[in-house]
Order: C-alpha cells, then sequence, then structure tokens
C-alpha cells in the first residue's frame, strides 16, 4: 500500500524529534506484568491491593479463565476501607496471613500497589516491613506498584526487579547479570552461549526460585534482555553494578551485536564468539529470510504498548526488509534503547505517550500494511480492512534470542498471509 | 478487604460499558486512570466486536493528580462530542475516579453540551457489573423517556440485551419471532442495536419484555410505575416457560396464545426412549439468577434430572433463587467465590454441572462434564451458529447442549459391563469426545482436597472393599466413595468392607 523508498537516508535516530502524546492511552496498566511474572517466579505470589476493577483486568488480561488456582490475587478494597485507613493495615495482615495458611509453599510475598491504594496512599512499604518480620525467615515480602498512575504494562515488570535489587546479597565477585524475565527455554539458550564462550558466574534476574544465587555488587555487570528496564537499571547502578550497553537480542543481527557487547566485556577472542554463535546464527538467518518473504517491501505502524516497540521496529526493518511509518512507545528511554536507534534508518515518525484517537487518524491516513496494536484495537482495525498483530503476543511468547528468530518474523508474517490466503472469501 | 483469586463480575462500570457499547449514537465519557482501558479488549476480543467500544477514557497518571484531573476530564468529554457527534453522552467514574471525587456529572452538565448528558453514580466499591449495567439503562430511559402516543398496532420493547450477554444477540431474534407468530410488532430493542432516539420512542410500545432482569429490572419497573408499560415477569427459556411467557403476553394484549411447534424437537427428544438414560441424572446448577432459575426448572421438569444443588453469583435475584432452591429441596448457594462453588460441587458430586464458564473449569478438574448456560461470557459464547437459550429454539439448543457432555445411554451400561476392556473403559470418555485418559475424580491430587476432603480419616478402607470401589463406574464412585464413609461412621465402624459398600448402597438407594 504504501511506497516509502528510503534508500538514501541516513541511519542513525538517536537524536530525531520525538512526536510527544498526552491523550487517551489505550494501553494496559503494571499489573499485567503479573501474569507472567507469576509464571517466571515459581515460589512468589502477587497479592494486588486494590479493586474489583484490578481483579477484573487480571482474569481478563490472563486469557479469561484460570485453570489452576493461579499464584496472585486481589485483596478487594471495599467501602470500609475506604473509611479508616488504620483498619486498611491490619485487613492486609489478616488476608497475608489467610493467603500463606492456604498456601504454605510460597517463599516470596509481592504486595502490589493499585491506583485506589497509591489513590487513598496506603503505605504498602511499611506493611511489607511490618508482615516480612511476622512471617520470616520462611517468607520474603516485598512491594512494588503495578497501578495505571505510576505505571504503564510492562513497567509492572520493571517495578516488580527493580523492588527486589535492595534485598539481593552484596557480592565482590566479578558476575554477569541478565536481567529480565524471559522464558526458562530462552534463557537457558542464552546462558549456553555465554558458557560456550567461556564466560562464568552468569546469573538471572528475576531467579525462578527465592533460593537460587543473585547477588550484585561493584564487580557485577549487567545485561539487559528487556527494554522496559528503567528503573531496574537504575536500581541496579546504585549497587554499584554497570551496565553493558546493547541493542537487544532479536533477530540474528540484535542478537549477535548483544552477545558481542557481553563477550567484549568479558574480552572473548573473536574466533571463540565466531564458532559459539556461527551454526545459531546461520539458523537464525534462514529462519528470518523464509519467513520475512511476506514482509520484504512492507510497511509497519507502531501503536504504543510494551516499549518494545523501538527493538522490534529495528528488527523488522534491518532484517525484514520493513519500512516503519511510526513506531509509538509508552516511553522512549534512549539509554536503554539508544542503541537500536542507531542501527535505524531515519524515516519512521517516533512517537512518545499517546493520543489514541488521533493516531487512529495518522495510521488511516498512512495506510499501514501492517499494525502491531494492542488487543483493544485489532478487530476494529481488522474490520476497517488493516491487517494487524496483536502486540501482547510479543510479550507472551518466546522471541529472544537466535532459535526464535524465525518465530519472531513468523509472529508478524503471519497475519499477512493469513490475509492473503483468504482472500477470495467473500466480504461480509 | 476480600481476598479474591476470580470473579464472576467485574465493576460497575463494566456494566455500564456493556449498555453503552450495544447501543449507537451514544458515548460514555469515563473518569478512568491509564489501563482501565483493558475493559475495550472484552468487546473486541470475547464478543469480536468490529468497533471500538463508544468509550473515552480520561487515563489520567499521576502527574495528572498533582495539577487538575478535573480540566482533563473536561477536555475529553468536549473532545469526544466533538469527534464522535453522540445524540447523547453518558459520564461517570471508575474506581480510581470515584476516589478523587472530581464529580464528572456535575462538571459534564456545566459545560453547555447541546445534548442529552447523563450523569452515572456507580458505587464500585459496593456494587458490581450487573447492577452497572441495570442502573445505566435505567438513567438513560428515565432521562430520554417521555410519555408518547402508543403504536396503533399492538408492539413490544424488547429490553435487556446487552453487550457480553450469554446469547443475547440470538435471543432477540427468538423472542421476535415467538411475538411475530402472535402479531405482535416490535417497537424497540434496548439497549442492544437502539440509539437515544430509539430510547425516547419506547412509550410508544404496549408492553415491555423483560429479557434480563440482571440488566433491565428497574427500566423495566419505572416504565411500568411512570409511564403505564406493563412488563412480562416470564423469561421464555424451556418450553414451559416459552409457554407460560406466550400466556403472559395473552393476557397483558388480549390477543389469542399461539406458538408454532414445527421445528420444536425438545418435548418428543426427551420422551423417546433413548432419554430413559436422563432420568435422575443429579445436576448442579450455577449462574446468573435468570439463568439458573431456568436451567433448574428445565432440569428438573422437561429433563427429568435431579437438581442436587443450585445457586447464583449475583445477590440481586438471591431471593427468588432460594425459593426455588426451597422448593427443590436444595440449599441455596449464593456466592461469587468460585472455590466455594468448587467445594460445593465436590461435596455432591453430581453428574452434570449446568454453570458458567468456571464450573466448566471445575468440572474439568473434578472429571464431571458441564454444559454452559450463563455469563461471564468466554469467547466460546459466541458461536457463529444461530445458538439462542430463548423460546423454540432455544428449548432446542438447551436438549442438545445439556445431553452433549453426557455418556450415552447404552454405551453407559457397556461402560459398566466392560470395565476392563482395554479401549473400552471408563476412563477413557465418552466416544464423541474422543477417547481422553482422564483421571478419575476421587484418584487425582485435588489442590483443594485439604478442606474438602469429606471422608474420615479414622475408617479405613479394606483392599476387597477399596478394589469392589473400584468397579463402580467413575461417575459415581465419588459420591459412592463418601456415603459408605458417613454409613460407616454413623454406625461406629472403623473398617469398610465388601458388605459394608453394599449396605451402604442399599441403604442409599434412591
Amino acid at each position: 500500500m504504501t511506497d516509502v523508498h528510503s534508500i538514501n537516508l541516513p541511519y542513525g535516530c538517536r537524536d530525531v524529534p520525538i512526536l510527544k502524546e498526552r491523550g487517551q492511552r489505550e494501553v494496559f496498566c503494571g499489573l499485567t506484568g503479573i501474569i507472567w511474572l507469576h509464571r517466571k517466579m515459581q515460589d512468589a505470589f502477587f497479592l494486588v491491593v486494590g479493586s474489583r476493577t484490578c481483579a477484573h483486568l487480571l482474569q481478563s488480561a490472563a486469557g479469561v479463565m484460570i485453570f489452576a488456582e493461579p499464584r496472585f490475587a486481589t485483596a478487594i478494597l471495599e467501602e470500609t476501607d475506604l473509611a479508616g485507613l488504620a483498619d486498611a493495615q491490619e485487613e492486609l495482615d489478616r488476608v497475608v496471613a489467610e493467603l500463606l495458611d492456604r498456601r504454605p509453599d510460597i517463599r516470596q510475598l509481592f504486595l502490589v500497589g493499585s491506583c485506589p491504594s497509591e489513590v487513598i496512599k496506603l503505605d504498602l512499604q511499611r506493611a511489607a516491613e511490618r508482615l516480612s518480620q511476622t512471617h520470616a525467615p520462611s517468607v520474603r515480602i516485598l512491594n512494588f506498584s503495578g497501578s495505571g498512575i505510576e505505571t504503564t504494562f510492562t513497567q509492572g515488570e520493571d517495578a516488580c526487579l527493580a523492588s527486589m535489587v535492595p534485598v539481593l546479597p552484596d557480592t565482590q565477585k566479578r558476575n554477569l547479570l541478565l536481567v529480565g524475565a524471559l522464558p526458562d527455554i530462552v534463557e537457558e539458550q542464552a546462558i549456553r552461549l555465554l558458557s560456550d564462550m567461556g564466560i562464568e558466574s552468569i546469573e538471572v534476574l528475576p531467579a525462578s526460585h527465592t533460593d537460587m544465587s543473585v547477588s550484585v555488587g561493584v564487580n557485577t555487570v549487567f545485561a539487559l534482555t528487556q527494554p522496559f528496564l528503567g528503573d531496574t537499571f537504575s536500581a541496579l547502578t546504585q549497587r554499584g553494578a554497570r551496565h553493558i550497553p546493547a541493542p537487544f537480542p532479536f533477530g540474528e543481527r540484535g542478537t549477535t551485536a548483544w552477545l558481542r557487547a557481553v563477550a567484549d566485556e568479558f574480552s572473548v577472542a573473536d574466533d571463540i564468539f565466531d564458532r559459539v554463535t556461527k551454526a545459531p546464527r546461520a539458523r537464525a538467518r534462514k529462519a528470518i529470510s523464509r519467513a520475512a518473504e511476506a514482509l520484504n517491501g512492507k510497511s509497519v505502524f507502531f501503536f504504543p504498548d510494551s516499549q518494545l516497540e523501538i527493538p522490534l521496529a529495528r528488527f523488522l526493518t534491518t532484517e525484514c526488509g520493513m519500512t516503519a511509518i511510526e513506531v509509538g512507545t509508552p516511553f522512549l528511554h534512549k539509554g536503554l534503547v539508544g542503541s537500536d536507534l542507531d542501527l535505524m534508518q531515519t524515516g519512521p515518525v517516533f512517537s512518545e505517550g499517546q493520543d489514541v484517537d488521533r493516531q487512529i487518524d495518522r495510521c488511516r491516513q498512512a495506510m499501514p500494511d501492517l499494525i502491531v496494536c494492542g488487543l483493544g484495537l485489532a478487530n476494529p482495525l481488522e474490520a476497517e480492512g488493516f491487517a494487524t498483530k496483536w502486540a501482547i503476543e510479543l510479550v507472551f511468547t518466546p522471541v529472544h534470542f537466535y532459535e526464535q528468530a524465525g518465530d519472531l518474523t513468523g509472529l508478524f508474517s503471519r497475519p499477512l498471509r493469513r490475509a492473503e490466503r483468504i482472500r477470495s472469501l467473500a466480504a461480509e | 478487604m476480600k481476598l479474591t483469586v476470580w470473579t464472576y463480575e467485574g465493576p460497575p462500570h463494566v456494566g455500564a460499558m456493556r449498555v453503552a457499547t450495544s447501543m449507537t449514537g451514544l458515548h460514555y465519557v469515563l473518569h478512568a486512570p491509564q489501563g482501565d482501558t483493558y475493559a475495550d479488549l472484552l468487546f473486541t476480543m470475547i464478543e469480536r466486536r468490529n468497533h471500538r467500544p463508544p468509550v473515552t477514557f480520561t487515563t489520567f497518571q499521576a502527574r495528572d493528580l498533582g495539577s487538575d484531573t478535573a480540566t482533563l476530564f473536561k477536555s475529553a468529554c468536549q473532545e469526544a462530542y466533538d469527534r464522535f457527534q453522540p445524540q447523547a453522552i453518558i459520564v461517570g467514574a471508575s474506581c480510581t475516579a470515584e476516589l478523587i471525587q472530581d464529580d464528572p456529572g456535575g462538571m459534564a452538565e456545566t459545560m453547555g453540551l447541546p445534548i442529552p448528558v447523563i450523569p452515572l453514580e456507580l458505587p464500585s466499591y459496593q456494587r458490581k457489573e450487573n447492577f452497572g449495567a441495570d442502573e445505566t439503562f435505567y438513567q438513560i430511559v428515565r432521562a430520554l423517556a417521555k410519555p408518547a402516543e402508543k403504536t396503533i398496532e399492538i408492539t413490544a420493547n424488547l429490553i435487556g440485551p446487552t453487550g457480553l450477554g450469554f446469547r443475547h444477540r440470538d435471543d432477540i431474534r427468538e423472542v421476535k419471532a415467538l411475538l411475530a407468530d402472535m402479531g405482535i410488532g416490535i417497537n424497540v430493542v434496548a439497549p442492544m442495536t437502539s440509539s437515544p432516539a430509539d430510547i425516547r420512542r419506547l412509550p410508544a410500545a404496549h408492553f415491555n419484555v423483560l429479557m434480563y432482569p440482571e440488566t433491565a429490572q428497574s427500566a423495566a419497573r419505572w416504565m411500568e410505575r411512570e409511564l403505564g408499560l406493563p412488563y412480562t415477569k416470564t423469561i421464555p427459556i424451556g418450553v414451559n416457560a416459552t409457554h407460560e411467557f406466550v400466556q403472559e403476553v395473552s393476557e397483558l394484549t388480549g390477543i389469542k396464545p399461539y406458538i408454532n411447534k414445527e421445528c420444536l424437537h425438545f418435548p418428543w427428544y426427551s420422551k423417546s426412549v433413548d432419554s430413559t438414560y436422563l432420568t435422575g441424572k443429579r445436576v448442579f446448577v450455577f449462574g446468573d439468577g435468570t439463568h439458573v432459575i431456568a436451567a433448574a426448572r428445565i432440569a428438573r421438569d422437561e429433563m427429568g434430572f435431579d437438581v442436587v444443588g443450585m445457586g447464583c453469583y449475583n445477590r440481586e435475584t438471591a431471593r427468588a433463587v432460594r425459593a426455588l432452591a426451597h422448593e427443590m429441596g436444595v440449599e441455596a448457594l449464593i456466592s461469587d467465590d468460585y472455590l466455594e462453588v468448587e467445594r460445593c460441587i465436590n461435596a455432591v458430586s453430581p453428574e452434570l454441572i449446568l454453570g458458567t464458564q468456571m464450573e466448566r473449569h471445575i468440572g474439568k478438574r473434578l472429571n464431571i462434564p458441564c454444559a454452559v448456560i450463563s455469563a461471564p461470557v468466554h469467547v466460546q459464547d459466541f458461536p457463529a451458529r444461530y445458538s439462542p437459550q430463548m423460546g423454540i429454539e432455544g428449548a432446542n439448543v438447551i436438549f442438545d447442549t445439556w445431553v452433549h457432555p453426557l455418556i450415552m445411554g447404552l454405551e453407559e451400561h457397556l461402560l459398566t459391563m466392560f470395565r476392563k476392556d482395554f479401549e473400552f473403559h471408563d476412563e477413557a470418555g465418552p466416544s464423541h469426545h474422543g477417547h481422553l485418559a482422564v483421571t478419575p475424580l476421587d484418584e487425582r491430587s485435588y489442590h483443594g482436597s485439604k478442606e474438602d476432603n469429606n471422608s474420615n480419616g479414622n475408617v479405613i478402607w479394606l483392599p476387597a472393599a477399596e478394589k469392589e470401589l473400584k468397579k463402580v463406574p467413575f461417575f459415581v464412585r465419588g459420591k459412592a466413595r463418601r456415603n459408605t464413609e458417613v454409613f460407616a461412621v454413623e454406625r461406629g465402624m472403623s473398617e469398610i468392607n465388601i458388605d459394608t459398600l453394599y449396605e451402604a448402597k442399599a441403604h442409599y438407594a434412591r
């Protein structure tokens, strides 16, 4: 549909002007992160202190129904809690005791702040400290905010990980911390690649169990696997750890650049790096090229969702032959996504924040071949004739590193291939 | 503070969204923090709606709380009017906005918009989704409907169908057909398919058909009181209820009752010999009050089942559910805690559950078949095919839907006869579902077992009795185990042998 030829445009988008929007935001709040965090951290329980809306959001975002009793719940504030705050703390003690009694397997409890708990200034930090004393040492109790007034979607994970940093044991050893909740299979692949290069003392935040060793200190270096971890980045920096800046490990080039940055930090020789990465690189390239046929020469428009937008736009434009028209992101943290911006050709509009109706106007005007957007917008835009990719799937699916590069490409190409296949289907 | 893992109903503003989304020409300006827009996906994904819900969220953030959320609301309201040009606007607050007390209703009224502005007061910390829908529809009707001249022909309004309702779309067509067969036309269907202009025309009808008390009871009562518009009290779900409904319509209109039974297959199917095996099947019924009352009556009077437990999650209909439960000799469970529902189901060990999607999952865990009869809805509750619950075709759909999860008559006997057959054994499940290896109820570790295990640890099953118990069909094995244990304990026995098992069987024989 679009015919934007950008062959002569220069590379490097770090300093292009950003379109800042402050209207209606069609995004999830940070509570949504609990959906994947509770699968990742297998002895943790997430107790949201909030309203019926919070509970309803969690069950709706979690795929509508739960199959087993999940390790998250909501302490729903009621009229009586709002009347007097002193009672709310006592109520919380009662609810936590009830919960831990029912789930003796829990080792780590997060009290998660919500919009209502923050508006009434319910002090969850104090609650966490008090409850920690009551339930130590069997359960560690921390708190963070997943509220919509403080956090957008994936920032919930950031807030959660940042809350864990101050309680990580101190270390003097030189260790590598991989930061970001990844599916186990992906995490193991990353660790295998780095171990094969001879890098030792690799630890992961968040770990799947509380008793697994994760420590931090002045000799710690850390690499982020997700671009939305700004607060965790700051918290780790405060503990003396040093960040390894790199593009994010999406696709073959992103993964190679990310691994290269870590390898350089550990002075891995080129021949070792090549030996370890050669076969998976070739596999990734092959998988991408096959799946990218449907993407080559097509245009893409990103609505803001997870903060993965910039690294993914980098991947689609530099590895799949797509043209980005607009890359919307809830927050643009140049310290984290700068390396990806550097690799991108100028041309796309970068927007931060959202005014959803205006953005839809721009999108309709631009007629992109593919729209990456949230679940609330996808079907309405499909009904207008656009091909869409639900952004949330990019957060819930294993998409990082070499072996998933083909799957990642497939997530974007499937809507286009599908539209092509059922083209003959009579319109409604 | 109430510890909640899962909830049957969303907050009241979601109820308001269900009303707004099912209408045209109406816009909802909702004062709400960032993140509350998740509710859009309920409509666009679960119901596969091809339009965004007509809702503008102010999506305020922490920085706005420090400055001026009131101005933010006003500009959102003005922009929504300018962009969407609705015939009327409803305004309200979600749970968080309720706390900051900006008074969206008051603010919107002072803006001088040239259309009706209807303020909603939905107490988020006391009430839930169904209340929100009912109250919103009531406020819209109250604000817009004014006395009007009746249509010349006898017409009815169908009131209650909304977005995210259980088969509302198809029920409308079915009820329209029932009325059309009696020569009664439709004035307005609302809220679904109506605009504010249509709401104004509501009083032109001769009576209202209240399809779903959950979402339109207040509006129906108000129209009866203020506009002299009577409404039907019978919900036409099931063969008997459909007859009663037609009778009620006849009494309201003076038109002779008539039902076109050409396509009604339920009564014959229920009488045919293959249905003998349905006799006395023990069913547990749970959902919203309206669907539960209808389902329990069908189960007892039209299917020949035994209702061994029933209840609803919405307190608004608790009284009626309790009354029917009393009549059926069971105690009603009024609860929105699915773990309590699960405990209750586990305790009565029904052979079939008629419930919501949550009971379907409970049934999967307990290995009890389930048919879904009520919201909260799942994407599966919006089938592409026509599948109403009301009227003639609704009855047919219900027969099929309820019978399908059960093991068919002869197959049940064969399973008992050839218990040890390697491919035709009870753990293989019904053949028409494909053979699934399932673990029977009493042999699986069940997460709630700590509190749910009714068995008395002091009674010991002797190996021979334990082996004999395994020969009892799996769908009643849990019940047999419990009954035998209770029987033994009551008689002060410490061991259960084969005789105890059969004595208990004789004791509890129906």
